[in-house]
């Protein structure tokens, strides 16, 4: 009793030190320039030259990350040339204007605009037709954040595993302790409830070792890009690219372990009239690339949501320029964040499962 | 638009990592770690295995040592009975024989007292006749003094012997 009117006290001063800042006009700085929320989520769910730590866009705390540009040769420098370059504007057409950065030093003739690398033209600016330069680019294999974030979370998924490998080396088999005994179940569900139920009992260990690496991955990846700060807060597993790379995974070991049965349900279909079967063979076929295809979209909405979310709900604050929004939106933010650990692991195991499932109807035996 | 383009230096660097990602696990994670826990797994249900199987085993031998129990208790009251029968037999026997010994020895006791008694009684008959001719001598030579006395003594004795 006495507790709760502690806590209803503390919750009066805070209401009212709240309400106090609800008549102060906010900081200074988004009074100069009308906060864009739009662009700000958009600038954070995609991939970029520099890891961004604090403060404003441009000029704020940044790793400025390498780049690396195969253009007759490669060329290796860091995006601090860019970030640091020389800032164009260019009017395009309908009072559009174009900013981008040219770089300096050794990122001269090149320029950075919407974190895509374009070579000058011979007039030594980029040339837009409508929204995009109509510039060449060279070939970008620079380290961005997502590779950063990448090469990061696969180096910590490596160190957790050998140590768990470690402890089974070390102690033969015993039961787990530590490390291991947190991810022993993890492991046996993966290779029970995934692999097990879905695939063959006499073929689902060849799979084991490729679901358990994808569902690690998304997973581990999935919770680095909850944490906030370096060395998370990448949207790497909510990037098009790493889900088309693991759906594209999914796709090769399914057609490579595709048996005759399999095939035949394709091609030739049984227990159907002769011109259902040839109706049905690009339907099948069909079929064969929208799986993973929905594989691919499921992780990227739902982690590239989740990201939005959390960024819209915490913008609250910035749009109404009111420190006293942040009693709505932080809870409101943590809500959601604590729902996207859930989420984290559920799409990892969504991935893993359902490309067990995939693989399990490529080597399902006829039973008939 | 671009947010949902893949991006080709990404997808290159993705490829690189995963691939070499899922064989560094592949070959020094998972393989120790799925052998170790099966390993443990089919330590776990082969142990599991021989207790049901000792136990049933352990149930079968105290059927057995119930039974071999049991079998010798019957035994030993068979034998205990068999004693008991046995040793009555040679009671029932050894009172028979003494019974019959008995009655032999009386019956010989009685044909020996009876020859004895006869013995005797011939003997005494022999001894009151060798008396009785003495006295009947002595008699005879005190009477036979005169014949005429002789005469009567001699018939009133013969008739004297004759009553006895």
């Amino acid at each position: 009793m006495q507790q709760a009117g502690k806590f209803s006290s503390l919750l009066q001063i805070i209401v009212f030190a709240l309400s106090f800042f609800v008549f102060q006009p906010f900081a200074k700085a988004s009074e100069e320039e009308n906060f864009n929320v739009g662009e700000m989520i958009m600038h954070h769910i995609k991939d970029a030259h520099e890891w961004h730590i604090a403060g404003p866009e441009h000029g704020g705390t940044s790793i400025y990350l390498p780049v690396i540009l195969h253009d007759n040769g490669f060329k290796v420098f860091s995006s601090k040339y860019f970030y640091h370059g020389k800032e164009v504007e260019v009017a395009g057409k309908d009072s559009l204007s174009f900013h981008y950065m040219e770089g300096v030093g050794p990122a001269k003739g090149y320029a950075l605009f919407h974190e895509e690398i374009y070579k000058l033209n011979n007039n030594g600016e980029l040339h837009f037709v409508g929204e995009h330069p109509h510039n060449a680019s060279p070939t970008d294999l620079s380290i961005t954040k997502n590779v950063a974030s990448l090469l990061f979370g696969s180096f910590l998924i490596l160190i957790i595993m050998l140590t768990v490998a470690g402890f089974y080396r070390k102690n033969g088999a015993v039961a787990p302790k530590g490390m291991a005994k947190f991810l022993e179940p993890i492991i046996v569900m993966v290779r029970d409830d995934i692999a097990k139920a879905n695939i063959d009992k006499h073929k689902y260990h060849k799979y084991v070792p490729y679901l358990l690496t994808i569902f690690f991955f998304i997973w581990i990846n999935n919770m680095l890009g909850l944490i906030p700060i370096i060395p998370g807060g990448a949207n790497l597993t909510g990037n098009i690219t790493i889900t088309l790379f693991l759906a594209f995974c999914t796709l090769l070991v399914t057609v490579f372990s595709g048996n005759k049965n399999y095939w035949g349900h394709i091609f030739w279909m049984p227990g159907i009239p002769v011109p259902m079967k040839i109706f049905m063979i690009p339907i099948e076929l069909i079929g064969i690339l929208t799986k993973p295809f929905a594989l691919m979209i499921r992780l990227f909405a739902n982690i590239t949501a989740g990201h939005i979310i959390v960024l819209a709900l915490i913008s609250i604050i910035f749009i109404n320029k009111n420190i006293a929004w942040a009693g709505l939106s932080v809870p409101m933010a943590l809500f959601i964040s604590v729902l996207e650990i859930l989420v984290a692991f559920l799409q990892g195991f969504l991935f893993a499962m359902l490309s067990a499932l995939f693989i399990g109807a490529a080597v399902e035996e006829a039973h008939h | 638009m671009d947010l949902i383009l893949p991006d080709f230096g990404l997808l290159v660097w993705t490829g690189l990592v995963f691939c070499l990602l899922m064989f560094l696990l592949a070959k020094f994670a998972w393989k120790p770690i799925l052998n170790a826990v099966n390993t443990r797994e089919q330590k776990i249900s082969e142990a599991l295995e021989l207790a049901e199987k000792t136990k049933i085993e352990m149930q079968a031998l105290k059927a057995e040592n119930d039974q071999i129990l049991k079998e010798a208790r019957a035994e030993r009251d068979q034998i205990l009975k068999e004693a008991k029968e046995a040793a009555n037999g040679m009671v029932e026997d050894a009172k028979g024989k003494a019974k019959d010994e008995a009655a032999k020895i009386v019956e010989s006791a009685r044909l020996t007292i009876n020859s004895e008694k006869a013995a005797a009684m011939a003997e005494l008959k022999n001894h009151v006749a060798s008396l009785s001719l003495e006295i009947a001598e002595k008699v005879v030579r005190q009477e036979l003094t005169s014949d005429d006395k002789q005469k009567a003594l001699a018939t009133q004795l013969a008739g004297e012997i004759k009553m006895n």
